[in-house]
C-alpha cells in the first residue's frame, strides 16, 4: 500500500518536472539549433561572398516592393531589370547575378532588405526602389557600406540629395512638377486649377507642391490653385473632396497620386458630374488604371519617362521586341527603366575594370555621359541625376498613347 | 428660393446643391457599412467575440465575384451567388475551427485568434491573388448615371440603401416572428438557459455565423459596385469601421447596427465636406466617435443597460 | 546566504550574457548585429505588453500607438539641428522642436516619461472599459496617433517621416535596457504590487473585495508597460535611423502580441525567449517569400508567405498551446535549482528501482 502511495507522488512531481524538463529542452535545442542555423547559412553566405572575388560570378542587389500597396510599381521595374539581366548577362568575363529581396513596401524593411544585401550577399551595387520613400530609408545604409545604388523611378529629389552613392535615371519632380504646370497653362489654357494629392505619399505632396508653385507663378495668381484637396493611402471614397471641388469650379484637376486611387477618383468625378480634364504624374502608367478606371480616365493626360510609339534608338526598340515576346504585352516605364537601371551599373563596372571596388564604380557611375538606354540617352548631372525629356502621354480608347516629349532644360 | 439658398451658402460655405450631393455620398456609404455591421452585431450579439476576421471575409467574396466573372468567365448573378456561397462557407468553417475550440477560454484567447484568422486571410490573399490591385466587373446597368437638379447620382447609389433596407426587413422579420429567430435571441440572452431549454446552441450559433457572412457578402459584392478596385488589405479599415459603427449603434442589437452604419457613413462624407482641411484624420473620425460613445453610453444608442453581477 | 548565492548566480549570467554579446559585435556582420539589437528591443516591447496583457488581464492593442510617441520623441531630441532643416523641406519645423535636443540617454527617459503620460491620459478614460471594449477602444486611440502623426506636419513631417535619425542604439543600449527592464520585471512580479496586479487577473471582483484599488492598479501597469513600448519605439527609430507614421501601424502590436502570446501570457522567461526566437525567425524564413536554392533545384518564393506562416503559428498556439511556451512559470535560478535537484532524485530513484529489479529478479 505505502509502495503505491509513494509511486504515485513521485509520479506526480515527476510529471511537472518532466513538463518543465520538456520545456527547458525543447527551449534549449530550438536556441541551439537556431545559433547552428544562422552560422551555417552565414558561412554558406560568407563562403558565397568570398567566392565572388575569385568565382565567375558579380552579384547586383535588387530591392523592391513585391508586396504590399506598391507590389504593381516594383514587379514592373523588376521585370524590366530582369530582361537587362537575361539580354546583357556578363561583365568583364564574368556572369552578374541579380539578388532579389522585397521591401514590402515598407520602410523598415526597406532599410533591412538593403542591409542583408550589403551584408549577407555582399553585392557590388543595388537597384532599386520604386518608391522613393523606400530608397531614403536605404540610403544611409548604402553610403555607410559604400555601396552604389541606382533608382529606375525614384523621382523625390531627397533620395540623391547629399548622398554620394545614390543615383537616379529618371528625371527629379522638380522638373516633372514644372512640366505639368506649364501643361496646365499652355496646352489646356487652365487658369485655376485643383489639386487632389495623396497626404501621406511624401512623392505625391512634393509633386504637388512643385506644381503648386510653378503654376501660381505662370498666371502670376496666388489664387489660382482653387483647392488643395487632400486624401490617404488607401482610401476609396473622395466623393466629398471631389463635390467640394466641384464648387470651385477648376479648369483642370491635377493628382499626383498613385494609380491605385487615381483611377477612383477619376471614376467617380465623372458620376459626379466633372467634367474637367485631369492630369497626373508618372505613377499613373499601368494596366490596373485603365482597368479601373475604363471610360472615366479617357483624355487623361500624364508625364512619364518612356514610349514605345518613339523608341529613342536602336537598343530602344530591342527592349521594346524583347519585353513583348517575353510578356506578351507593352512595356511600361518603370520596366524600361528598371533595364537601364541594370544596364548604367554594368556599364560602369565594366569602366571601372574591378567588380570589388565599390568606390571606384560608384565614380564611374557619376561619370555616365551621354549613355544610350532604352529610355534615351542618359547623362547624369552632379547630383547623380538624370537630365532627361518628359514625355507627355494621354488616354485615348483604352491605351496610353504618346502626345508629345518635352525637351529638358 | 434663391435667399435660403445663399442663407444656406453663407452658414455652411457651401450650396445646397452641393449638400445635397454629399448627403447621398454618404447614404450611399452608410449603407454600405450598415450591412457589413449587421454581421458583426449578430456574431458579438451570440458569442461576445469581435470578430476580426469580418472585414476579411467581406473581402474574400469581393475576390470570389472578380474570379468569377474575370477569371472563368462565369455571368455576372452566377458569379454572385456563388461568391455568396463560397462566402457563408468560409464563416461557418472560421467558426468551426478557430472560435469553437476556444468557447470555454478566456475572452483573451479567442479575440487573438480572431486576429489571427484576420492576417492569415489577408496574407494567404496577398498569396494567392497577388499584392497587385485588380479591377473588379461592374456591369453595365450599374454604371449608369442619373442627374437631379445638379445632383449627380449613379444607379448604384440608389440600389445599395433599397438592399440594405430590403434585407433589414428581412432579418427582423425572421428574429422577430420565427422560431429558429426566438432560439437566436435566446442563446444572445443568455447562453446557457438556452442550452437548458434544448436548443442546439452549436447550430444557432451556425446559423449566425452563416447569415453574417452573407450578408458581409452582398455588402462586399455592392461594394465592389461602388468602389471598383480590389486589393488583399481592403477589409482591413471598412471592417474596424463597421465595428465601430456596431458598437455605436448598440452592439447585439441590429437595427442598431444599421443606425451607427448610416451615422458613420454620412458622418465622414460630411467632415471631409466641412472641413476639408481634416480629410487626413478622416478615419481616426470613426475611432473618436467610438470612444466618445464608449465613454458616454457604452451600451451604443440604442442598446439596453447590462450591469455586472457580483 | 541563500540570496548571496543566488545574487551570484544571477551577476554571473547577465555578465556571461554581455560577454558574449560583446563577442558577436565583434565578430558578426552589421546585418547579424542589426537582428540582435532588433531581439533586444523586442525583448522590451514585449515585456511591456505582456506586464499590461498577461499580468494584468487587460486587453490592450494601442502598443505601436506608444512606440510611435517614444520613437518621435527621441528622434526629435537626438537629430541635430541641420538634419532636421534639411528633413521638414514641406513645412518647417516648429520652432521649439527645431532647437530642442537631448543627449542618447536622456532622450530614451524623456521618451517613456512621454508615452507614459500619454497612457495616463488615455487610461483614465478607457481602462473603465471591459475586455473586448477596452482592446476596440486603444486600438481606436493607437490609430488615432498615427493619424495625427501623420497630418501634423510641423511637429512629424508627416507622412514624409523623418530620416537621418542618427543610429545611437547599439548592443549595449539595446541590451543594456533589456537587461534593465528584466530585472524590473522580475522585481515587480515579486513585490505588493506585482501580487495585486496578478490578482486582478485573476478574479477582478475577489481582487476589489480585498481592498485593491482596482482602477489605480490597473492605470499603473497600463502606463508603465506604455512607457516601456516607449522605450523600444525610441530605441527602434535609433537603430533604423529612419522613421513614418506608417510603420506603427496594428500590424505591429500584432507581431508583439504574437510574441507574447507564444511565450506564454504572464510568463517574464518567455516573453525573453519568445522574443528572441519570432525577431530571428522573421529574418531566417524570409526565404519563404524568395527563391531558395536547394542543391541544383531554384524553388520560387511568393511574396507573402512569410506573415501566412506567422498567423498560423498565431492560430495554432492559441489554440492547442494556449499556455505557450512557459505559461505562467518562470526560468529562474530556483528552478533551474529545482530541475537540477530533480534530476538527481530521479537518477537516484531510478538506481534504487534498477536494484529492485535485480533483487526481485
Amino acid at each position: 500500500m505505502t509502495y503505491i502511495c509513494f509511486w504515485k507522488n513521485d509520479y506526480k512531481e515527476e510529471k511537472d518536472m518532466k513538463k518543465m524538463y520538456r520545456v527547458f529542452v525543447l527551449v534549449l535545442a530550438l536556441m541551439i539549433s537556431m545559433a547552428g542555423c544562422v552560422q551555417k547559412v552565414e558561412e554558406s553566405q560568407v563562403s558565397d561572398a568570398q567566392d565572388t572575388s575569385e568565382s565567375d560570378v558579380i552579384k547586383i542587389g535588387v530591392f523592391q516592393p513585391l508586396t504590399g500597396a506598391n507590389a504593381a510599381g516594383g514587379e514592373m521595374e523588376l521585370e524590366g531589370t530582369k530582361l537587362a539581366n537575361e539580354m546583357f548577362p556578363e561583365v568583364l568575363g564574368k556572369k552578374i547575378e541579380l539578388v532579389i529581396v522585397d521591401n514590402k513596401s515598407d520602410r523598415v524593411e526597406a532599410g533591412n532588405a538593403v542591409a542583408r544585401l550589403v551584408e549577407r550577399d555582399k553585392v557590388t551595387a543595388v537597384i532599386g526602389s520604386w518608391g522613393s520613400g523606400f530608397s531614403m530609408a536605404a540610403g544611409e545604409t548604402l553610403k555607410n557600406a559604400g555601396i552604389p545604388a541606382v533608382a529606375p523611378s525614384a523621382t523625390n529629389p531627397l533620395v540623391t540629395l547629399d548622398n554620394d552613392y545614390y543615383f537616379r535615371v529618371c528625371f527629379i519632380d522638380t522638373f516633372q512638377g514644372k512640366v505639368l504646370a506649364q501643361l496646365a497653362f499652355e496646352e489646356l489654357g487652365a487658369k485655376k486649377v485643383a489639386i487632389i494629392q495623396e497626404v501621406n505619399n511624401d512623392y505625391s505632396v512634393g509633386l504637388a507642391q512643385f506644381f503648386s508653385n510653378e503654376f501660381k507663378d505662370l498666371t502670376s495668381d496666388d489664387g489660382s490653385i482653387v483647392e488643395v484637396a487632400n486624401y490617404n493611402t488607401g482610401d476609396q471614397d473622395f466623393t466629398a473632396q471631389l463635390t467640394n471641388i466641384k464648387a470651385k469650379n477648376p479648369d483642370v484637376i491635377f493628382a499626383p497620386g498613385n494609380f491605385t486611387e487615381s483611377a477612383l477618383i477619376m471614376k467617380q468625378a465623372k458620376e459626379l458630374g466633372i467634367d474637367v480634364p485631369f492630369l497626373g504624374g508618372d505613377t499613373w502608367e499601368t494596366p490596373e488604371f485603365i482597368e479601373v478606371g475604363q471610360d472615366a480616365v479617357e483624355g487623361a493626360m500624364l508625364t512619364t519617362f518612356f514610349a514605345t510609339e518613339v523608341p529613342l534608338n536602336d537598343l530602344s526598340k530591342e527592349f521594346i521586341e524583347k519585353y513583348r515576346e517575353k510578356f506578351n504585352r507593352e512595356p511600361s516605364a518603370v520596366a524600361a527603366l528598371g533595364f537601364d537601371a541594370y544596364l548604367v551599373i554594368r556599364e560602369a563596372i565594366e569602366r571601372a575594370g574591378d567588380p570589388n571596388d565599390t568606390a571606384k564604380i560608384k565614380d564611374e557611375i557619376a561619370k555616365t555621359n551621354n549613355f544610350q538606354g532604352a529610355t534615351g540617352s542618359i547623362t547624369l548631372d552632379e547630383n547623380g541625376d538624370a537630365i532627361k525629356d518628359v514625355i507627355i502621354k494621354t488616354v485615348e480608347n483604352r491605351n496610353f498613347v504618346y502626345k508629345t516629349t518635352v525637351k529638358h532644360d | 428660393m434663391e435667399m435660403l439658398q445663399s442663407f444656406f451658402l453663407s452658414i455652411t460655405g457651401m450650396s445646397v446643391e452641393s449638400f445635397f450631393q454629399h448627403l447621398s455620398n454618404g447614404i450611399s456609404l452608410g449603407s454600405l457599412y450598415a450591412l457589413i455591421a449587421i454581421g458583426y452585431t449578430m456574431v458579438y450579439g451570440i458569442l461576445r467575440l469581435i470578430n476580426f476576421a469580418h472585414g476579411d471575409i467581406f473581402m474574400i467574396s469581393i475576390y470570389s465575384v472578380f474570379y468569377g466573372v474575370a477569371v472563368f468567365a462565369i455571368p455576372w448573378p452566377v458569379a454572385v451567388v456563388l461568391s455568396i456561397v463560397i462566402t457563408v462557407f468560409l464563416g461557418i468553417s472560421i467558426e468551426k475551427t478557430a472560435y469553437r475550440p476556444l468557447r470555454n477560454s478566456s475572452k483573451i484567447s479567442i479575440l487573438i485568434s480572431a486576429i489571427g484568422v484576420s492576417f492569415f486571410l489577408q496574407n494567404l490573399a496577398t498569396v494567392v491573388f497577388g499584392g497587385r490591385p485588380k479591377a473588379y466587373p461592374v456591369p453595365e446597368f450599374f454604371s449608369r448615371i442619373y442627374n437631379f437638379s445638379g445632383i449627380s447620382i449613379t444607379s448604384v447609389t440608389f440600389f445599395i440603401p433599397i438592399m440594405t433596407i430590403f434585407f433589414l426587413f428581412v432579418l427582423l422579420n425572421f428574429i422577430n416572428h420565427t422560431k429558429t429567430g426566438m432560439a437566436m435571441r435566446a442563446v444572445s440572452r443568455d447562453y446557457e438557459a438556452s442550452r437548458l431549454m434544448a436548443i442546439d446552441v452549436d447550430f444557432i450559433i451556425m446559423l449566425t455565423f452563416g447569415i453574417g457572412s452573407a450578408l458581409a457578402a452582398i455588402g462586399g459584392i455592392m461594394w465592389g459596385l461602388k468602389y471598383p478596385q480590389i486589393s488583399p488589405f481592403m477589409g482591413v479599415i471598412p471592417g474596424l469601421k463597421c465595428f465601430i459603427a456596431a458598437v455605436i449603434g448598440g452592439i447585439g442589437n441590429i437595427k442598431g447596427a444599421v443606425l451607427g452604419g448610416f451615422m458613420l457613413g454620412i458622418g465622414e462624407i460630411l467632415i471631409v465636406a466641412f472641413l476639408p482641411s481634416m480629410t487626413g484624420y478622416r478615419d481616426a473620425f470613426a475611432f473618436v466617435l467610438l470612444i466618445l460613445i464608449l465613454l458616454v453610453k457604452p451600451q451604443g444608442l440604442l442598446g439596453e443597460n447590462v450591469s455586472e453581477k457580483v | 546566504m541563500k540570496n548571496r548565492q543566488d545574487m551570484l548566480y544571477r551577476v554571473f549570467f547577465i555578465g556571461l550574457l554581455f560577454l558574449s554579446l560583446f563577442y558577436l559585435q565583434k565578430t558578426m556582420d552589421s546585418y547579424a548585429v542589426r537582428i540582435i539589437n532588433l531581439c533586444g528591443i523586442y525583448i522590451i516591447l514585449a515585456l511591456g505588453l505582456n506586464l499590461i496583457n498577461g499580468f494584468t488581464g487587460l486587453f490592450s492593442l494601442g502598443h505601436a500607438g506608444f512606440m510611435a510617441i517614444g520613437a518621435y520623441t527621441s528622434a526629435i531630441l537626438t537629430m541635430p539641428e541641420n538634419v532636421k532643416v534639411v528633413n521638414f523641406f514641406m513645412k518647417p519645423m516648429n520652432g521649439f522642436l527645431v532647437e530642442a535636443n537631448a543627449p542618447f540617454v536622456v532622450a530614451l527617459v524623456i521618451a517613456m516619461i512621454v508615452s507614459g503620460l500619454i497612457a495616463l491620459l488615455i487610461g483614465i478614460p478607457a481602462l473603465r472599459l471591459r475586455d473586448d471594449y477596452l482592446a476596440i477602444a486603444t486600438l481606436g486611440f493607437s490609430e488615432i496617433i498615427r493619424v495625427v502623426f501623420t497630418n501634423t506636419y510641423s511637429v512629424t513631417n508627416g507622412a514624409l517621416g523623418l530620416k537621418m535619425i542618427p543610429t545611437f542604439t547599439n548592443i549595449w543600449w539595446s541590451w543594456g535596457s533589456a537587461v534593465l527592464v528584466i530585472l524590473f520585471m522580475f522585481s515587480f512580479s515579486k513585490s505588493s504590487f506585482g501580487r495585486a496586479v496578478k490578482a486582478i487577473r485573476e478574479d477582478e471582483v475577489a481582487a476589489e473585495a480585498m481592498g485593491i484599488d482596482l482602477f489605480k492598479t490597473k492605470l499603473l501597469a497600463f502606463v508603465i508597460g506604455s512607457a516601456f513600448a516607449g522605450l523600444g519605439g525610441a530605441l527602434l527609430g535609433n537603430l533604423i535611423g529612419t522613421i513614418d507614421p506608417a510603420l506603427f501601424r496594428f500590424t505591429l502590436t500584432f507581431n508583439i502580441l504574437l510574441i507574447v502570446v507564444i511565450g506564454g501570457m504572464g510568463s517574464i522567461s518567455g516573453s525573453v525567449i519568445a522574443a528572441v526566437i519570432v525577431t530571428v525567425m522573421m529574418e531566417a524564413l524570409r526565404f519563404l517569400d524568395e527563391s531558395v536554392k536547394i542543391g541544383g533545384y531554384i524553388i520560387e518564393g511568393i511574396p507573402g508567405l512569410r506573415m501566412v506562416v506567422f498567423s498560423l503559428i498565431l492560430m495554432i498556439v492559441v489554440i492547442f498551446y494556449s499556455e505557450g511556451l512557459m505559461g505562467k512559470k518562470e526560468l529562474s535560478i530556483d528552478s533551474l535549482k529545482e530541475f537540477g535537484k530533480s534530476v538527481k532524485a530521479r537518477k537516484i530513484h531510478h538506481r534504487a528501482q534498477q536494484k529492485d529489479v535485480k533483487k526481485n529478479a
